[in-house]
């Protein structure tokens, strides 16, 4: 198993004691859906339906607004995530200095499209926004850090190293 | 208190930690402490200087010697030489492109001397974490001036005669907007900060929350004073981890001296600020899809009137300014509406922060006054075109904006001209392009990217952007028929016209704008099936010149679909029919003998 979540091994009423203990926090915070769907997902990797429904009802909502929700930000998502999230920032700036070059070869080497995981669970691919770091263009995020100023050569470096961290 | 000789300055924004200046940091406090200087020399960490792409930068004043590309190797060097002999790094320093001394001093750098820095004016200079350096450099002061000699709508006067400009894109005056709100009647009313920096290209708002969080509490605190309102919102991109780290700590601080919370500088006034992260919607840089957002609902937009002034946030009366917009506001109430009036063109007063990116040499964030003209920006400032290429056009306004072709290079930058020629000011990013960029692919790119930000509220922008997109790709893989010029410039006409909120209304600017300047490019596309720029695979085809082939297979044996044949040392060919342009051939020969076109 990649993922480093305790998503799997962790009980149902720890998990729910967890999402208690978020919503007990935003309590006096006028609309704070958004703040505490994001603190779950930073937990747990992601929000699945039995998470969505413990928190529409403890919340009063119907679920339906719960995924009306979590669908419509790009930031939710309903999927586990592999345990480096790779993402390919495809802003105008990176686009027209090659990034989606990088990405073609990332989806090459790591043999996912963008949206999936490896089949190991290392590496979900993602394109994801302009992250504001145009000055380094192409530019992609391994989960927080920035690699800039990339070229397709070295792609097969940067998958290595990531590896090689195992 | 301690005096030091010389003042460090590194840079700690976005950029230059993804360059890794972090590490530098703790190497240069290492080595100077080794050599007993960390009571002589002070290290300090800045926001951004603007000059992205040559991180980690690092500055040392008295001098204002510029280092650029530093790395944790160099840092040993940098103390012996200059901190020691006082000798300056050579190797270290900036050279200009194409000249061959370096240039020394940071005021002398052609990417600084032709900058006015007003919204800018701390980022680089100061420590963001230190809310004691924004107050060195008269910080809090126009908060004070406000609260203790002006009257709320003297404040609103004020802004309205520096004839500031909404900086988010639209345009529309924030003095108007604020006396709006102000003459709106309720209990309860809100401040809230648009820091969704979405436009692709732009990041001048993250740079300004990195490099100086005060300024922008600060012009909050006054908006508040102006129209009525205790509570403020920022809504921020989660996706600007720096930046929102830096904010919050900025609030806890002026929260500890009194500066934001209750009763600020005994004057009866209260305003207090929160922070709310955008979850990675495009559309949530609207206005109305915001306030739904900090509402805590899918960010959505709803029709105007009623506009967010007279019923915003929870439907009370709210402002919504964006970051850039604030910064400058506490400089205008500083040194006057006429001081800032002085600048800029007849329309557009002050200067304007631009995100200089794509295919040019010198890439990073610039602030000129309104009406520098786009000659200026690129070749003055910006240093010319990569590799010496030719200039086609520079975008601006992102997925709203157009092009400024080639030709209109003398065009004074201001939201009236930009319009004018069908671009956009939008939040400011300019992003460049030179001969081998393809203006339909590029027009492609920016509604692949609206169609996916469409929210689908409305159907002329959900079902209008996904047909011109299906259009335009089609245009790109080389099946594109005469009538489908018309058909983008009749949906393009439709979605503007019926759309709900901006996104759809200026979806098909792109469109529109490469329609007008390069109509060529679309044309060769679809009668000559033909890529100008080399860009549209489907249009390519690959050959090799026979005078350069050495006749070694490589390129044969790398292809895919073995549609390459030969005999080893004689000219190999590629059969037409069976290749299917990947490139594979091209990027393994040796001797550059294969071409694209």
């Amino acid at each position: 198993m990649g993922c480093q979540c305790q998503c799997g091994s962790e009980k149902k009423e720890d998990k729910f004691a967890f999402i208690d203990s978020i919503i007990e926090r935003y309590k006096e915070q006028r609309g704070a859906m958004i703040p505490i769907l994001h603190s779950i997902q930073q937990k747990f990797g992601y929000l699945s339906e039995e998470v969505q429904a413990y928190v529409a009802e403890k919340m009063g909502v119907p679920l339906s607004e719960i995924y009306g929700i979590v669908s419509f930000y790009a930031l939710f998502t309903t999927q586990p995530q592999g345990k480096y999230k790779i993402s390919v920032c495809m802003g105008t700036a990176c686009y027209v200095r090659g990034a989606g070059i990088v990405l073609d070869e990332l989806e090459k080497q790591l043999g996912v499209r963008v949206g999936e995981t490896t089949k190991d669970g290392m590496f979900t691919l993602e394109a994801c926004r302009c992250l504001g770091a145009c000055g380094l263009a192409p530019v992609l995020t391994v989960n927080e850090h920035v690699h800039g100023r990339l070229t397709k050569d070295d792609v097969t470096d940067l998958i290595k190293k990531y590896r090689d961290e195992q | 208190m301690e005096f030091y000789r010389s003042h460090v300055l590194v840079c700690t924004g976005t950029g230059c930690t993804s360059s890794d200046s972090r590490l530098l940091l703790s190497e240069l406090t290492k080595e100077l402490k080794a050599n007993g200087l960390e009571k002589e020399i002070q290290v300090i960490e800045t926001g951004c200087f603007g000059f992205c792409n040559l991180g980690p930068i690092m500055v040392v004043y008295p001098e204002g010697v510029f280092y650029c590309r530093v790395n944790q190797e160099d840092i040993k060097e940098v103390v012996q030489e200059h901190f020691i002999k006082g000798r300056p790094v050579e190797r270290l320093l900036y050279r200009e492109p194409g000249a061959e001394v370096h240039t020394q001093e940071f005021d002398d750098i052609e990417f600084f001397k032709h900058q006015k820095r007003v919204a800018l004016a701390n980022c680089g200079l100061i420590n963001p974490e230190k809310i004691e350096e924004y107050i060195a450099r008269d910080g809090y002061f126009a908060l004070a001036k406000v609260l203790h000699e002006m009257t709320p709508q003297e404040v609103i006067d004020e802004i309205k005669n520096s004839g500031l400009r909404g900086r988010g894109g639209g345009g529309f005056p924030t003095g108007l907007k604020w006396q709006f709100a102000a003459n709106a009647k309720g209990d309860q009313k809100y401040v809230v900060c648009n820091a969704d920096e979405g436009d692709p290209g732009a990041f001048m708002d993250r740079s300004i929350l990195e490099g100086d969080p005060h300024a922008v509490l600060e012009a909050m605190a006054i908006a508040g004073y102006a129209i009525g309102a205790n509570q403020g919102f920022i809504y921020v991109r989660a996706e600007y981890p720096i930046a929102v780290e830096r904010l919050q700590l900025a609030i806890e601080q002026a929260r500890n001296l009194g500066l934001l919370g209750k009763d600020i500088f005994g004057m009866g006034f209260d305003f207090d600020v929160e922070i709310r992260l955008g979850a990675g919607a495009f559309v949530c840089g609207e206005e109305t899809a915001l306030l739904t957002s900090v509402e805590g609902k899918r960010g959505e937009p709803r029709p105007r009137p009623p506009f967010p002034a007279n019923s915003g946030l929870w439907e009370k009366p709210t402002i919504v300014n964006n970051v850039e917009t604030f910064a400058n506001v506490t400089r205008i109430i500083r040194y006057g509406a006429d001081w800032f009036a002085s600048m800029g063109t007849e329309k557009s007063k002050g200067t304007k922060v631009f995100a200089l990116a794509g295919k040019i040499e010198n890439t990073g964030l610039i602030e000129v006054p309104m009406g520098t003209t786009l000659r200026t920006i690129i070749y003055d400032i910006g240093g010319g075109i990569l590799n010496g290429k030719k200039f086609k056009a520079a975008q601006t306004g992102g997925p709203s904006g157009g092009c400024i072709p080639a030709e209109l290079i003398d065009t004074p930058i201001d939201y009236d001209n930009l319009t004018a020629v069908g671009a956009m000011m939008g939040s400011g990013g300019l992003i460049v392009m030179d001969e081998d960029t393809c203006m339909v692919d590029i027009a492609r790119f920016f509604l692949e990217f609206t169609q996916d930000e469409s929210c689908g509220k409305c159907p002329p922008c959900r079902i209008g952007t996904k047909r011109m997109l299906e259009i335009l790709t089609k245009i790109t893989d080389g099946k594109g028929t005469p009538e489908d010029l018309e058909n983008l410039e009749t949906l393009a006409k439709t979605i503007k016209s019926a759309s709900l909120c901006a996104l759809g209304q200026t979806a098909p600017n792109p469109v529109l704008s490469t329609l007008k300047f390069f109509r060529k490019e679309y044309e060769a596309h679809i009668f000559d099936k033909k890529c100008p720029a080399g860009v549209c695979n489907a249009l390519l085809s690959y050959k090799i010149v026979p005078d350069k082939c050495r006749g070694c297979s490589l390129c044969a044996r790398n292809c895919p679909v073995n549609a390459i044949s030969g005999k080893v040392k004689e000219p190999y060919v590629i059969d037409a029919e069976k290749c299917i342009k990947c490139g594979a051939c091209m990027d393994k020969c040796k001797f550059g003998a294969i071409l694209k076109g």
